[in-house]
């Protein structure tokens, strides 16, 4: 659905991942000209560290539109960096980015 | 294993017959969370009404000038063997916000919630299996669901 910006930088053996996700995040109870947005968000999210799974996370229609998270994850510069998503219509995105 | 299955998928039940019960739901309506997340949500909301208080530092706004984008802060990283960081609005629709499950990654999160109205926000952590709170209480001017 969106296009994902993936940033991790490491500083002094800790990588902070910073991501922005592109994604409405409809909570499927805004009404626009009296019409009721269907439901788009991003349900569930991981994020991974040189192939390892760090983070696993369950995201609600709560949170904001164009998605931003940052997390910490203790690496190196040139360590491998993906984010995996999925949303309540089956769509998926990814990034991948390797730590400056 | 099968025992946690059962009771998962009996919450999970359960919370979506209360909710059809009260009349919230109508099937052909959008259910904006799935069964499943509002089970979790749920068990958020009771894990929060048991847990003690935290000794993490949970950041929000004490005034959020925009109920769509409130930026939110869980730092944890002193804590060992963090494994689950959840945030919840306690005045949403569906309380809780994300929960993140930590596998290596360290005891941090920042994200951005929206928010309804003013309403304590409660950041859960999970270390060593014991859930510790923070709330924070956020005042909203502008709500975030477009209402």
């Amino acid at each position: 659905m969106g296009s994902i910006k993936l940033k991790p930088k490491a500083r002094k053996g800790v990588i902070g991942i910073k991501a922005l996700i592109k994604h409405p995040m409809e909570t499927g109870q805004r009404k626009k000209k009296g019409k009721l947005v269907p439901a788009n968000h991003i349900v569930h999210m991981v994020v991974s560290h040189n192939g390892t799974v760090v983070v696993d996370a369950d995201i609600g229609s709560t949170v904001s539109k164009n998605p931003y998270f940052k997390f910490n994850v203790a690496g190196a510069k040139g360590d491998t960096i993906e984010l995996k998503y999925k949303d309540n219509k089956g769509k998926t995105g990814s990034a991948t980015a390797k730590s400056k | 294993m099968k025992r946690r299955l059962f009771l998962k998928s009996a919450m999970a039940g359960s919370a979506v017959a209360t909710a059809v019960g009260a009349g919230l739901l109508a099937p052909s309506m959008v259910f904006a969370n799935t069964a499943d997340f509002k089970a979790k949500s749920d068990a958020a909301t009771a894990s929060t009404a048991a847990a003690g208080k935290g000794s993490f530092k949970f950041k929000a706004p004490k005034i959020a000038e925009n109920g769509a984008v409130v930026p939110v802060t869980v730092d944890a990283s002193k804590m060992e063997g963090v494994t689950q960081i959840s945030i919840s609005v306690a005045n949403n629709g569906t309380p809780l916000a994300a929960s993140f499950n930590l596998s290596g990654a360290q005891g941090y999160v920042s994200t951005r919630i929206k928010m309804g109205k003013t309403s304590p926000v409660v950041a859960l952590v999970t270390a060593g299996g014991v859930t510790t709170k923070v709330t924070q209480e956020v005042k909203v001017t502008i709500g975030g669901c477009g209402g």
